[in-house]
């Protein structure tokens, strides 16, 4: 435990000192009182980011007008194209393909598999390479009914109520009727999960769960997951062809108005290629790095809302776009870590969180937008919040109860990605509490989607995260791993089905994009920038200073 | 909550680095060419730090993705060094060199198609494999501190469970086949291995299987419908009133008081 200062030190002394109790206690299955839902309200109205009024204006332009967004969403629905619609040859076509998928993140690569048994030819272009995505990153596990004293009613109820009622029921129907359906496809696919010795899998609660359904193969399900459905897909090659560094950058829609294509961008070359397809698939993942309110992010270098905004010029509606999901346990210490997600599984495995105090000050599995409202009360409103050296605040993770509720060994076998992350900076999470704060980690609203996945548009198709309405205002863990495959697929099926049964239109047309760029110019937005951006930039002042060319 | 005890507001900065008030500045060398960059920065931080925008080499930020392995040497240091560029701290006198993409060998299977003797198929697959020399290059370049040549070894005697353990930490990063004078690409023949091994040599899970059968047949349909169309309030009740499993309670084991709605 080098890695920690003295004074930190000291504080993990005062954690060290009432462990002994708090462990007892949890052996008996007696834990802090949970909220009840008319605290959870209050909480979350005094302390989530989402429920502050400053940075937020309403949005100027487009199919959600008049909407209160936080402004670095309203900015870039309100920006203009990065191409000159009349540059862009429609009539030569670069590529071709039955559908076309947006993003090859775990929504993407489900729907290309699906699409392909289905009997299409998929093309998949991607802004960074097959597999960079959120996907990737998702540790903790993936929720379904699959065990005896469990359903997807009782799933359905956690879905809901962990959303505070305002997902769009038809689609939380969709997820957890399909659960277990998914989890045996990636049985089937050879994927790792966490088994007793009889094949039976290994299951935990989440924040918000009422069953133990959380499937896991590690801390890297995420991981886990994305490297076996690519490496399907590219055992499926023939049919499945990946562009990588190729984003989209805008959609192409036939004389009809339905998906058509889209102008796709070589990040490398700077060249705009024409990919014309019978039936399209957004699937480009969240907005993590467009950090609202400043907050750092979990999410993937590319997570810049790219679909959104492609979405949203071809006329397509946003839902809940002012809802952000902040993960109640990002890192914020040592400084290399910052922003790194601490699963949710290091509390379902029982650790606590604490303040400077040793003291707990909250259920550790509030569904995940209350644990935040909670540790940011305890930091900014009641001061017991613990200081690092670089200025943040935050609350212990007591991740070494694992070891003492399941035995030795429990951390380094359950968490070896975490245990390694902080291993690396001389510290032992098996021994010493981590130092956490929440996180910017999931967008929970986006394109508005059916139980289908099919948008307004005609043969316009979105899954996984750029998606709204399956969490409602709050996701809980376990579910967008889920979400991702449940949509991803039965968008390949739904495409396959259209593409099949529709004669493809004749005339290609980027008449919505010009459109858009005036209705931009009328609105007299002064200096509207152009979107998608495709990469963020973290150059600091004194360099963009000099970038005067 | 008196002045003096007022808590620090967390600071929101993003990912862009804004070093603190007498940071001190070190050389390091991208790709040759020297810059200052403030200590305790990541590689990655480092490399933006002197104004670089990433295209290729940057993926999850977080040490899962792969996208950032990296090669560096000190200054006078003859030993050639690895790891990821978003988990490895830049030193003084750093000379860094990311590896952006590597070529590898990949050849297609039909996973639904190995069921006699994956070991077999593995070696029609993979026939360098075999021909490890067992110089442990790999290991010592492994940022994820994977013993690869010890994988690899368990792969050749047939011991696809435990190469599939031994594997499993692997973020496919490519290092170790860059290095690797037998030229094997050890992270995608492990790959083959885990999926062989969670299909075909891990059990399968009976409790699944008949929940699977349940879902096909609409067992759940008719019970989801209702309460997709049921009055929010009474949805709020069922909530609330639901019961929760016990933490400890075993798999399988536990059922709640109420079996209406399984």
């Amino acid at each position: 435990m080098s890695g920690y200062t003295p004074e930190l030190k000291e504080l993990i002394r005062k954690v060290e000192a009432t462990r002994p109790a708090r462990v007892e206690k949890a052996r008996k299955g007696e834990h802090f009182p949970a909220l009840t839902l008319e605290q959870r309200q209050e909480w979350l109205r005094k302390y989530h980011p989402d429920y502050k009024n400053d940075g937020r204006r309403k949005v100027l332009v487009g199919p959600n007008r008049g909407a209160e967004l936080p402004e670095e969403i309203a900015a870039l629905l309100e920006s203009k194209s990065r191409i000159d619609p009349l540059a862009i040859d429609l009539k030569r076509t670069d590529y071709e393909a039955d559908l076309l998928v947006i993003g090859a993140g775990g929504a993407g690569t489900a729907a290309a598999l699906a699409a392909q048994e289905a009997g299409l030819k998929v093309l998949v272009s991607t802004k960074l390479r097959h597999g960079d995505s959120n996907t990737v990153m998702a540790e903790g596990g993936i929720q379904g009914a699959t065990q005896e004293g469990d359903s997807p009613y009782l799933h359905y109820l956690d879905v809901i109520g962990g959303g505070h009622f305002s997902n769009v029921p038809e689609l939380v129907a969709a997820l957890t009727n399909d659960a277990p359906l998914i989890i045996h496809w990636l049985e089937g696919l050879g994927m790792m999960f966490d088994k007793m010795p009889d094949g039976r899998m290994k299951v935990r609660h989440g924040g918000g769960t009422c069953r133990k359904r959380m499937h896991s193969s590690g801390d890297m399900t995420g991981a886990e997951i994305m490297r076996v459905v690519r490496d399907e897909a590219r055992n499926r090659s023939g049919d499945i062809k990946i562009l990588e560094f190729s984003p989209a950058v805008e959609l192409i829609l036939d004389e009809e108005g339905r998906a058509a294509g889209a102008v796709l961008y070589n990040l490398e070359t700077k060249e705009y290629y024409v990919a014309r397809a019978r039936a399209v698939l957004i699937a480009t993942g969240g907005f993590g790095r467009l950090h609202i309110q400043g907050f750092p992010t979990t999410n993937h270098y590319g997570a810049t809302a790219d679909g959104c905004v492609m979405a949203y010029r071809a006329g397509v509606r946003l839902q809940d776009m002012d809802s952000t999901q902040y993960h109640p346990t990002g890192a914020i210490f040592p400084e290399q870590n910052v922003g790194l997600l601490i699963t949710e599984k290091v509390r379902g495995l029982g650790a606590q969180i604490l303040n400077a105090e040793g003291e707990q000050f909250c259920f550790p599995l509030e569904p995940r937008d209350v644990e935040s409202a909670c540790i940011i009360r305890e930091c900014l409103d009641i001061g017991k919040g613990v200081a690092t050296p670089t200025g943040r605040s935050g609350v212990w993770l007591d991740s070494p109860m694992i070891d003492m509720l399941h035995g030795e060994g429990t951390v380094r076998k359950e968490l070896p990605a975490k245990y390694i992350q902080f291993k690396r900076y001389d510290m032992d999470i098996s021994k010493s509490p981590m130092l956490i704060y929440p996180t910017l980690h999931y967008q929970n609203g986006g394109i508005l989607i059916n139980e289908w996945a099919e948008t307004g548009v005609k043969g316009l198709y979105s899954a996984g995260e750029v998606a709204g309405g399956v969490h409602g205002r709050n996701r809980l863990m376990g579910n967008s791993l889920l979400d991702v495959l449940v949509f991803g697929r039965r968008a390949g099926l739904r495409a396959a089905e259209y593409a099949k049964s529709n004669r493809p239109g004749v005339k290609l047309t980027l008449r919505h994009v010009e459109a858009f760029n005036r209705e931009v110019e009328e609105a007299g937005i002064d200096g509207a920038r152009t979107a998608p951006i495709l990469l963020p930039d973290y150059s600091p002042d004194h360099v963009r200073a000099r970038q005067v060319g | 909550m008196s002045e003096d005890k007022k808590p620090l507001k967390p600071l929101a900065t993003g990912d862009r680095t804004i070093p603190p008030e007498g940071a001190k500045m070190i050389p390091i060398y991208i790709m040759g060419r020297e810059y200052m960059v403030p200590e305790t920065l990541t590689i990655m931080k480092a490399v933006e730090y002197a104004g670089y925008t990433y295209i290729r080499g940057c993926g999850c930020r977080g040490g899962i993705c792969g996208a950032c392995g990296t090669f560096y040497r000190f200054l006078g240091d003859y030993r050639l060094r690895s790891g990821l560029a978003c988990q490895t701290v830049a030193g003084p006198n750093m000379v860094i060199m990311q590896l952006p993409f590597f070529p590898l060998n990949r050849p297609d299977y039909v996973l639904d198609e190995i069921k006699g003797n994956p070991h077999e198929e593995l070696r029609r697959l993979y026939p360098e494999v075999f021909k490890c020399i067992g110089c442990g290059t790999c290991t010592r370049t492994c940022p994820m501190d994977i013993d690869v040549m010890d994988y690899i070894a368990l792969m050749k005697r047939g011991d696809l469970k435990g190469a599939a353990h031994k594997s499993f930490d692997c973020v496919m990063c490519g290092l170790c086949a860059s290095r690797c004078p037998a030229q094997i690409t050890q992270f995608m023949a492990a790959m083959f291995v885990r999926r062989v091994y969670g299909k075909y040599i891990l059990p399968r899970a009976g409790h699944l299987e008949r929940r699977v059968s349940e879902v096909k047949g609409g067992k759940y349909e008719k019970a989801l419908k209702g309460l997709a169309a049921m009055k929010q309030d009474e949805v709020k009740k069922l909530y609330v009133e639901r019961e929760r499993e016990p933490d400890l309670a075993e798999p399988g084991k536990w059922m709640p008081r109420d079996v209406t709605n399984l």
